[in-house]
């Protein structure tokens, strides 16, 4: 991560949901991920930013945070930011502090802490439009003259205005290095913070700044004195005395810093900002409506359902069209393939059956994050957490979880890492083991398939939708007893405190929200060309090959009556009977065998395990290449709704029986194949052990609730 | 006195002291609640629990058990103007 020691390096530090990732977008023109939710950015992100005057500086966008005494692993990630704790980094040689305008107390209550660390700063009073809105006029002459005389500068960083005005105040800040006034401790509070820090400086041999020894007197969170390596024994009779002493001052010394700081910043502020004529927010009134006793559950379910209606509704048409491009390609390229029966095979079958079956969702996944952006830009994700929270207390989690959890329905990964918002290790913990049960999308494409081709045709459109939004419930009905028995029984969670501010509300920035959704496609599409392009390829080879000639001779000397079309369908069928794939999908099958899964559907499940959405593409494979003589006709739903057993007691009955559909949708559901996830899930809970329990307990539900669900409707069928 | 948690929704309450060796109200301090402070209790979730209480210029979500321990005094006049709703 280290750069030249040239390079300066300049942090962003603010309150959450200042605009801090907005910021540093337009200073860096990288695109950050935004979102009106505390919480957004969790770990550090950097870029280089250019002062105007040809000096370049390295920025750093941080997690935001309301006090330097962290709870919570992202807001660590700050401290040890701005203490230069992080392996190969320097400490910061300025800071941006963001602020939001529309509250300067509160925000300067972080800002003042930061000033301990007596670095150069630029204060950046951040969504200046909405302070104007509200008719707040701020007197940014005076404010920097109460601050010792640190730029102050203006901004609405999401229109672009005051950016200039920032890199100027920056390569200011950075030549005449103006540290921003700091607190006027009492007498006493002063006396302890220099016993502390003297005691810490002998006992470890190290500098221990004035900022160091504010946190190892006030913080009951202990990230200071291990860095310094202020050892339990050492440091226990010095802060307490030291703590006692304040005590005797009046002063709790637990309760002391915001005390002096806020009552300080209250005199400094004191003429700063004056209240003229503006538009009260809407924010109050939308509150009224959306968290209304009766209205607002009603409203999240109908927000909910719409949100899943538009994802299968929406996007049937463009996925019709996809489907008819794919068609139309495999139409036109295999016969011309006809001379080279390999290639031929291994375009139409393999890459345009595998791949094709899975760009097909695309659609899905567009309208699936377009709805994830708004629901979040809009502040409604925190409401949502709000209403939620009182379903997840019970089980120890708390609604921070929710947030992860809904996003867990696009996709474990970035959701695992939201996780980090949560404060305490154990409900992080949890959250974390239960957000892979959420239905992500890389599950879609099998309920769609399996819906589109069996569901829908045999039942109707109602049925089909109603399956769909009960899959995507299995996994929460699921997770949360898993989480109970989790957090009551394992790991033994203490309740949790839920302190989450309730941005106000805006209209989602179509600029952000089409951004996002444009980036996760783009990842759709980039691992169809890869990851699931080289599997698909791999499972065409193992069910293709071994390919000897004597296999369609001996079908043709078995069926001499039989026309020349129907004897190389048969030899297909024969030839992937006895590939690789198909000898060790049978050899496997047994073990799937009570849950309805025939060998193609068991090479599948295998094939799958590093990704679920594979699973597709490889029935594409497997069901496809046995009918593919003619590539121009079967689609994959056809080829599927004809299978039979071909033997055994099942003989002549058709595989995909209502039973084995919603078995295969049940297991696929529940069980835990994706490699990401289980790689960020060991990252994000410091081991393997959390991921490979994780991989054990969804493949063992999944395997066993699939079993029941298979065993149970084949009796009532 | 009363706990927060029994205020009812709409009503104002000044903050009379709180439990600084809490996390909880750790964290609440650092947001700008300390005694002396006056702050509103918006509404009660759907459920019952979290509430949503505005002081400082913003609304904040807090549990109902983690309400108790905050003591407001609702009989002292509030002379703050009401905080502004952004
Ligand atoms: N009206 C207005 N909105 C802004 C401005 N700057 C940012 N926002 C919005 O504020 C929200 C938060 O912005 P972010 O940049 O994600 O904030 P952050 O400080 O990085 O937040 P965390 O990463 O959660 O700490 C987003 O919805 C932005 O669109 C601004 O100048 N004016
Ligand atoms: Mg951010």
């Amino acid at each position: 991560m280290s750069t030249p020691d040239a390079g300066l390096l300049v942090a962003l530090v603010g309150n959450p949901n200042t605009g801090k990732s907005t910021l540093f977008n337009a200073l860096t023109g990288l695109r950050q991920r935004v979102g009106n939710y505390p919480g957004v950015t969790v770990s550090r992100k950097s870029g280089t930013c250019d002062l105007g005057d040809g000096q370049k500086v390295e920025l750093v966008d941080l997690p935001g945070l309301y006090s330097l005494a962290a709870a919570s692993p992202d807001e660590q990630v700050v401290i040890d930011a701005l203490s230069g704790n992080i392996a190969g980094d320097r400490r910061p040689d300025a800071v941006v502090l963001v602020v939001d305008a529309t509250n300067l107390l509160r925000n300067l209550f972080l800002a003042s802490q930061v000033a301990e660390l007596g670095l150069p700063v630029v204060l950046v009073l951040n969504q200046a439009d909405v302070a104007q809105e509200q008719g707040l006029r701020i007197d940014t002459a005076l404010l920097s003259r109460r601050l010792g005389g640190v730029p102050v500068v203006l901004t609405s960083a999401w229109k672009g205005e005051g950016i200039p005005e920032v890199r100027r105040g920056l390569a200011d800040a950075l030549s005449r290095r103006t540290p921003l006034k700091r607190v006027v401790w009492p007498a006493d509070i002063a006396g302890a913070l220099a016993d502390v820090a003297q005691a810490a400086a002998a006992d470890t041999g190290k500098t221990v700044s004035s900022a160091d020894a504010q946190r190892l007197l006030f913080d009951t969170n202990v990230s200071t004195a291990e860095r310094l390596g202020w050892t339990l024994e050492r440091r226990e009779k010095p802060l307490r005395a030291a703590r006692d002493r304040v005590r005797n001052s009046g002063y709790n010394p637990m309760a002391a810093e915001p005390l002096v700081h806020y009552a300080q910043l209250r005199v400094a502020l004191d003429g700063v900002v004056s209240e003229g004529l503006g538009k009260a927010g809407r924010t109050a009134a939308v509150d009224r409506l959306l968290l209304h006793r009766v209205l607002g559950p009603v409203l999240f379910m109908g927000i909910m359902l719409g949100f899943f209606a538009s994802v299968f509704w929406l996007a049937k048409f463009p996925m019709d069209w996809i489907q008819l491009g794919v068609d139309w390609t495999k139409g036109v390229v295999a016969p011309s393939l006809e001379p080279y029966p390999m290639l031929q095979s291994l375009v139409a079958d393999g890459i345009l059956g595998g791949v094709g079956a899975f760009l097909v969702f695309l659609p899905q996944i567009l309208i699936l994050f377009l709805f994830i952006g708004i629901l979040e830009d809009s502040g409604y994700m925190a409401r949502a957490a709000f209403i939620m929270d009182r379903l997840f207390s019970w089980c120890g989690l708390n609604g921070k979880s929710f947030v992860p959890m809904l996003s867990g329905f696009a996709c474990a990964i970035p959701s695992l890492l939201s996780t980090r918002t949560i404060e305490d290790p154990k409900a992080r913990l949890a959250t974390a083991f239960v957000v892979p049960f959420m239905s992500c999308s890389a599950r879609f494409p099998i309920y769609a398939l399996m819906c589109a081709a069996f569901i829908g045709p045999l039942y109707g459109p109602g049925w089909e939708s109603l399956v769909m939004v009960g899959m995507h419930c299995v996994g929460l009905v699921f997770a949360v007893p898993t989480a109970f028995v989790l957090t009551r029984l394992v790991l033994k969670v203490k309740p949790q405190p839920f302190v989450l501010e309730l941005p106000r509300y805006q209209m989602p920035k179509p600029r952000d929200v089409v951004w996002r959704m444009w980036q996760n496609a783009a990842e759709f599409v980039s691992k169809a060309g890869t990851v699931i392009f080289a599997i698909t390829i791999v499972v065409w080879a193992l069910s293709y090959f071994p390919r000897d000639a004597s296999v369609a001779e001996r079908i043709r000397a078995a069926h001499p009556t039989e026309s020349a079309e129907k004897v190389k369908a048969r030899a297909q069928a024969a030839y992937v009977e006895q590939s690789y794939m198909g000898r060790f999908g049978k050899a496997i099958q047994p073990v799937f065998d009570p849950l309805g899964f025939d060998w193609k559907i068991t090479v599948g499940v295998l094939a799958s395990f590093p990704a679920r959405e594979v699973i597709v593409s490889t029935l594409g494979v497997t069901y496809s290449v046995g009918e593919g003589a003619e590539a121009d006709s079967q689609d994959l739903r056809k080829a599927m709704q004809d299978a039979k057993w071909p033997e055994g007691p099942r003989a002549g009955t058709p595989i995909f029986s209502l039973a084995a559909v919603l078995a295969l949708m049940v297991f696929f559901a529940l069980c835990s194949q994706c490699g990401p996830t289980i790689a960020t899930l060991a990252q994000e809970t410091g081991g393997w052990k959390w991921a490979a329990g994780s991989f054990v307990t969804m493949t063992t539900l999944a395997w066993v609730v699939s079993m029941a669900v298979y065993q149970v409707i084949i009796r009532l069928t | 006195m009363t706990p927060l948690s029994q205020l009812l929704p709409g009503q104002f309450g000044k903050l009379a002291s709180l439990n600084p060796e809490r996390g909880v109200d750790q964290r609440l301090m650092a947001l700008g609640l300390l005694p002396g402070m006056v702050l509103k209790l918006i509404r009660k979730a759907p459920l019952g629990d979290p509430l949503a209480i505005e002081f400082c210029g913003q609304v904040v979500s807090l549990r109902l058990a983690e309400a108790e321990n905050l003591i407001v005094d609702v009989s002292a006049d509030c002379p703050i103007q009401r905080p502004r709703q952004p």
